[in-house]
């Protein structure tokens, strides 16, 4: 009992990441149609910023404060990689709307800068951050079944992110300036919408999800350089199952590879799970191309 | 004078000329890696074939790269170890010699099977995927999937494909010792014209009315649908063709550098392969080859001084090619030819390239 309610739980969890690396993917993805191939190097950025703040904090302040500093590298994480997505943007990206496989090329480019930068910043190895203390330990629900607090707090944050989204695109006047440009570009700006600024808007707040996950990401594991190419695929592979283009789609990707990752590694193995999971995205795209959730549309190429 | 600088025939002619007499002037060493970048660029030609060509991006390339390459490592591993279980097999454990693995040792059915093998898993895999109108950007998600898989499956079943060493240490080919400098001549020869076969191959395909209907589906596939065509059948034949050339590619490579690993196959590799088709030049059959020639040889320069430099180099350059030049080093070729010539072509060919 407590080893299936474990699995459970860790598939969730697999999948409250997967989710929050996926989200900024899904909207740059599906919105803008550019397949940015840097966005593991964005999370990986976010992860290094919350090592930066985390070594500014030992070196200057008391360590009585140590433990707030990942409240800080949160917001801080967000808007360095918001602001490098928002200059890959007006430098690269803006050269290549309606191209989609040359986005992938051209941003593939920049990740390979990006991870050389990383490392000359760095060093190659990886570098430990340490958690904050109020997320060590866990709820011990059944004896033998405990629940880490680190797990739990990542999901009610990939939780936050995707309300706080949602509500954006579609509660705010922001939000619904992007997706009037993404619906139907020439007459938005036929109404005064200033497309080119809602275009790097829109690149910056997807880039600035990455920065949360990197952020989230530390409290896993060691950080390095490469971080973000392990997460690049299986993102895509959820936005793709999911379907383009709508946020419960993602969830619902997310959720299913996550899931299906975790049950088929205890099944059998961690490298043949992997493989069973991709084969049956495969085969379920064979049955339905468009993913689980699809927008409607009439147009011939879509 | 003019006339013969800009001939069509005159950029591909030099190429081969040059890799002819490399050995002339080239030391051992260096031959055998060129031996090498004229195996890359075989396998370029086929990856022009299917993205410059037809439209059709494929990160999977590593994967068929790599199945060639197993298929002709697999019959060297098996005659050097003259009848002995391979090596990491015995390490493995294992006791006998997989059933697959025993036709191997029959060099003529490892050779076909390293072009076999690509071919129908590419056919199978284009038929699944093109029949349900899966492209553009899905595609290639999928064949980077596709190349996770097997490099995932590759390091996992380490008794029969050797994990993460891959196979290697080889001995001999066909009873002639690989490390003599007069068999890698050899085998460079042979890359050579494996190389000239494929160009030839990749030629007749394009100036055929096959040719035609490729680049028509890169340009607008619902108006060649429209026009009675069925576009799956030739996204397919053109999948399995490159596959095949990767698959071929990867047989010569093996003998000549004597390794092959679960790292050949994965997506930066398979990535990097399409970089050289961009820099020099997708949609002509002489850019591909440049690309890959070039590309490697300034890579084995410049990290041998300057590891570190490589990155940024090769980042920046993609990224100002595929932004500002889709054409490539042969755009940049074509563009001085015109402008010698007078001629406006060159804007209208730019477009068709950029879609």
């Amino acid at each position: 009992m407590e080893t299936y309610a474990l699995q459970i739980f860790n598939g969730l969890s697999v999948s409250s990441i997967l989710l929050l690396a996926a989200l900024g993917l899904a909207i740059i993805f599906g919105l803008m149609k550019i397949i940015n191939m840097a966005h593991g190097e964005l999370i990986m950025i976010g992860a290094y910023v919350t090592f930066v703040t985390q070594n500014f904090f030992v070196s200057h302040f008391d360590s009585s404060f140590f433990n707030l500093y990942f409240l800080f590298a949160l917001p801080a994480a967000f808007l360095v990689t918001a602001f490098t997505g928002y200059l890959m943007e007006i430098s690269i990206v803006r050269h290549l709307y309606g191209r989609p496989l040359d986005s992938l090329l051209a941003t593939w480019g920049v990740s390979l800068v990006l991870q050389q930068l990383a490392r000359s910043i760095f060093g190659a190895p990886n570098v430990d951050v340490k958690s904050p203390e109020w997320l060590n330990g866990g709820i011990v629900v059944l004896s033998g079944l405990q629940l880490p607090y680190k797990r739990l707090f990542i999901m009610l944050l990939v939780a936050l992110c995707v309300c706080g989204v949602c509500y954006f695109l579609y509660q705010t006047a922001g939000g619904r300036r992007i997706r009037a440009v993404m619906q139907n570009r020439s007459m938005a700006q036929s109404l005064g919408i200033n497309t080119r600024r809602v275009d790097a808007m829109t690149f910056a707040l997807g880039s600035g999800l990455a920065g949360i996950a990197g952020c989230a990401l530390t409290l896993l594991g060691s950080i390095g350089p490469t971080l973000g190419t392990n997460y690049i695929i299986d993102t895509f592979m959820v936005v793709v199952l999911g379907g383009v283009g709508t946020i419960i789609g993602t969830i619902a990707g997310a959720g299913v590879i996550g899931v299906g990752n975790t049950t088929f590694e205890f099944l059998t193995n961690a490298s043949l799970g992997k493989v069973l999971v991709f084969t049956v995205v495969i085969l379920f795209l064979q049955w339905k191309p468009q993913g689980f959730f699809s927008v409607k549309s009439r147009a011939l190429d879509e | 004078m003019k006339k013969y600088l800009f001939n069509r025939h005159v950029v591909i002619s030099v190429i081969f000329v040059l890799l002819c007499l490399a050995p002339l002037f080239l030391s051992d060493f260096r031959i055998n890696l060129l031996g090498k970048f004229v195996s890359f660029a075989i396998l370029a030609l086929g990856i022009d074939l299917i993205w410059g060509y037809t439209g059709i991006l494929s990160l999977g390339h590593g994967v068929f790269f790599g199945l060639g390459a197993y298929c002709a490592g697999m019959y060297l591993k098996l005659e050097s170890s003259g009848g002995a279980l391979p090596d990491f097999m015995s390490w493995s454990g294992l006791e006998a010699l997989p059933w697959f693995w025993q036709p191997f040792a029959f060099a003529p059915f490892a050779l076909a099977m390293a072009v076999i093998i690509p071919v129908l898993l590419a056919s199978v895999i284009g038929y699944l995927t093109f029949r349900n109108r899966i492209r553009g950007v899905y595609f290639t998600i999928l064949t980077q999937a596709l190349s996770i898989i097997f490099v995932v499956l590759f390091i996992g079943q380490q008794a029969y494909t050797g994990g993460t060493n891959g196979v290697t240490n080889f001995k001999t080919i066909f009873g002639f010792t690989l490390a003599d400098p007069s068999t890698k001549l050899a085998l460079y020869y042979i890359a050579v014209l494996l190389l000239l076969a494929a160009y030839v191959f990749c030629k007749l395909i394009i100036e055929r009315r096959i040719g035609r209907v490729l680049v028509a589906i890169r340009d607008g596939e619902n108006r060649i649908r429209f026009s009675g065509y069925n576009p799956t059948v030739y996204k397919v034949f053109v999948y399995a063709i490159s596959a095949g050339l990767a698959g071929l590619a990867g047989a010569i490579y093996v003998p000549q550098v004597g390794i092959i690993s679960p790292a050949e196959m994965g997506i930066i590799p398979s990535i990097e392969m399409v970089s050289w088709v961009a820099i020099g030049g997708r949609g002509t059959l002489t850019g591909a080859i440049i690309g890959a020639v070039l590309v490697n040889s300034l890579k084995s320069v410049v990290s041998e001084n300057f590891p570190d430099i490589w990155s940024y180099f090769i980042g920046i350059t993609f990224i100002v090619i595929v932004i500002f030049m889709p054409s490539g080093l042969m755009g940049i070729y074509r563009q001085i030819k015109d402008v010698w010539r007078g001629s406006a072509l060159f804007k209208s060919r730019e477009a068709a390239v950029k879609q």
